[in-house]
């Protein structure tokens, strides 16, 4: 039977050795990536791991003793410019997509809205770094010239911590917005009408009802911007973060600091600051091989940080999976 | 009979009373609107800020100066020139090596995830393309810088075909931002691709078709206006990128069309001239907000077109 149905076709064999050939040839293009993926990290392992120590992750960036250099700056800058970025745009960015699918009624302006938002989170990085300059950075010259780095609560605020995390709050904010409004609505509609119909307004509604529902949705996405803004390095180099800094942001360097010296929590956010991706870009930018190799020992512990943050957002969405069920 | 119970007693009102909840309710509303409307500053502050620097940047050279020339050399004392198309032809030449690699790359993996690979094999191989997704441009840079172009770019053009290939060109670093789009092609377009109905794919096999007729010859003419907005909203994104072309191709604004030559980006200068103290107001400064426009134009109008089709291509199939 199966030799009657080749042998009317005589170019079927062909054409079923074409598909086999094409679906190899797609499967390699995707495994590919997989290779490309290990190989790079595998390489970055290889070049960083002499710097790979715990006095890496403790000592500052060095000039005069390579050997010796470390990322503790970048990562207290970047802990700094993530931890003060996360209070200005999650609440703000939640806000946003509640009033945008819980509010807004479907008329022109809302359309104008969502439309805007879409378009910023296609806008270049860089462009947000040339706002976060004009806007934060020198407060379109109104306030005259950027005060000295002593000066706490002044303005404009200069190349300082909260230059560049309102910068990136901008940056990921259409991103925590789109995503929240995705979690948003995957909340059926009948439980705000049974909520509603038990006489709860409708701020009740969402702060008790919808926004539990939501969360585990809201999680993963904020995780994700977070980890995006991470990883984000032209925008501060817009608003003037130094490559080569040998303090942390208000001189907190350890977790006991914060009790020892309270005072430096208030200066943090208007000290000036490094972040992990800069120090790196600093060090690749160096022709010496020693850098090279120092700046993949900064990737491993960019990319250790990431991966956490990625992991939470896993264990995050399949332990509220099993909570919540319709 | 009671007064409670009288019909024609005291009833509560039907209008709208303005107690401490209905005022609260409505401060929210209003806080909440104030949050939408952030976004909305952020793009007038954006616009706003390079349409004023950018007329001040016009007052002082000449429109036909800025697409006329075609040196850029804004820092020089003596005889400085603002020909955009050094940065325009490096941007390009760099996202069109990307393309390259990654627009048929990405659409093979986005067809191979709808079409061929089994559950398992999507299990594994969505979750890899999201972390390759997730990786900072900068690792990307250093990737091309360290790994690519001296493992793989100078051991078969310079030792086997005799280029000249430098530590910092378009290839490397055109290579490593074509990698980095790949995840942005596959998964739109392998959403486009599911979103194609399934008696097309029926209808095919039952005249006999195999797979791969009906992969290339059905569903990808079917997706493909979707497939395009994919590819521009990623082309858009390698024209945006900024840290891996900063490191991998260098920073020498030269018109030139060799793929193994540095050139200079419009993002990498941005980033070049931030680098340095240019002062406030002078025209260097004022360089940087006209390159930031076009880079924004470009990609804004990318993006909308791609938008604008897929919406187009959505309303086809429902």
């Amino acid at each position: 039977m199966m030799d009657s149905v080749i042998t009317t076709d005589p170019h079927l064999a062909r054409r079923h050795r074409w598909g086999t050939l094409f679906e190899w040839v797609c499967k390699l293009a995707t495994w590919a990536c997989l290779l490309i993926l290990a190989i790079m990290i595998v390489g970055i392992v290889i070049n960083g791991r002499q710097h790979l120590n715990w006095s890496f992750l403790t000592s500052f960036d060095s000039v005069n003793h390579p050997e010796q250099a470390g990322i503790k700056a970048g990562i207290w800058g970047t802990f700094w410019l993530i931890l003060l970025m996360a209070c200005f745009s999650i609440p703000v960015g939640i806000g946003a997509a509640v009033y945008l699918e819980e509010y807004a009624r479907p008329n022109r302006l809302t359309r104008l809205i969502q439309l805007n938002i879409l378009n910023l989170a296609g806008v270049p990085s860089i462009v947000y770094g040339i706002l976060g300059m004009t806007v934060f950075g020198h407060m379109f010259g109104l306030f005259g010239n950027a005060p000295p780095r002593e000066a706490v609560w002044a303005l404009p605020f200069g190349q300082k911590v909260l230059t560049g995390a309102f910068t990136l709050s901008l940056l990921i904010l259409p991103v925590v917005i789109i995503s929240t409004q995705e979690a948003l609505r995957t909340v059926p509609a009948s439980l705000r009408h049974s909520s509603l119909a038990l006489g709860a307004t409708q701020w009740q509604t969402i702060r008790f009802q919808v926004l539990p529902a939501a969360m585990p949705g809201i999680l993963t996405g904020i995780i994700l911007a977070v980890s995006r803004a991470v990883g984000e390095s032209a925008p501060l180099i817009m608003v003037g973060a130094l490559s080569y800094v040998h303090q942390t942001p208000g001189n907190i360097s350890s977790v006991t600091d914060f009790f020892t010296n309270p005072h430096g929590i208030i200066e943090a956010p208007f000290d000036v600051f490094t972040a992990m991706p800069l120090i790196i870009y600093n060090w690749a930018s160096q022709s010496d091989p020693i850098y090279q190799s120092l700046a993949a020992a900064g990737i491993v512990v960019l990319l250790a940080v990431l991966l956490l943050m990625n992991t939470a957002a896993v264990v995050i969405r399949q332990r509220f999976q099993n909570w919540i069920r319709w | 009979m009671s007064s409670e119970t009288d019909p024609t007693g005291p009833r509560p009102s039907l209008h709208r009373t303005w107690t401490l909840t209905t005022l609260k309710e409505q401060g929210i509303r209003v806080l909440l609107f104030g949050c939408a409307l952030v976004s909305v500053a952020t793009t007038f502050g954006i616009i706003g800020i390079l349409i004023w620097e950018t007329g001040l940047f016009f007052s002082q050279v000449s429109l036909g100066a800025f697409l006329g020339d075609t040196v850029w050399a804004p820092q020089s004392i003596d005889d400085p020139h603002f020909g955009i198309w050094p940065l325009a032809c490096g941007t390009f030449l760099v996202a069109g090596v990307a393309g390259l690699i990654g627009l048929p790359m990405g659409l093979l993996a986005a067809l191979y995830l709808s079409e061929y690979a089994s559950e398992r094999s999507r299990s594994i191989l969505k979750p890899i393309l999201e972390v390759l997704a997730g990786i900072p441009s900068i690792v990307f840079g250093y990737f091309g810088l360290v790994f690519v172009t001296p493992y793989v770019l100078q051991p078969i053009f310079m030792d086997g075909l005799g280029i000249d290939v430098g530590p910092f060109n378009v290839l490397s670093a055109g290579i490593v931002v074509g990698i980095m789009i790949i995840p942005t092609i596959s998964s739109l377009s392998e959403d486009v691709l599911r979103s194609v109905p399934q008696g097309l794919r029926e209808a095919g096999l039952a005249l006999g078709s195999t797979k791969f007729d009906v992969s290339v010859r059905i569903i990808l003419p079917a997706a493909l206006s979707g497939i395009i907005a994919a590819f521009l909203l990623a082309l858009s994104r390698a024209i945006g990128e900024t840290m891996a072309v900063t490191i991998a191709a260098g920073s020498q604004p030269d018109l030139t069309l060799n793929v193994f030559r540095p050139v200079e980006t419009m993002t990498a200068y941005i980033v070049l001239i931030s680098l340095g103290e240019a002062a406030e107001g002078s025209i260097e400064k004022r360089s940087l907000y006209v390159v930031a426009m076009s880079l924004f134009l470009i990609t804004l109008a990318m993006n909308i077109v791609a938008r604008f089709i897929l919406r187009r291509y959505r309303n086809v199939y429902q």
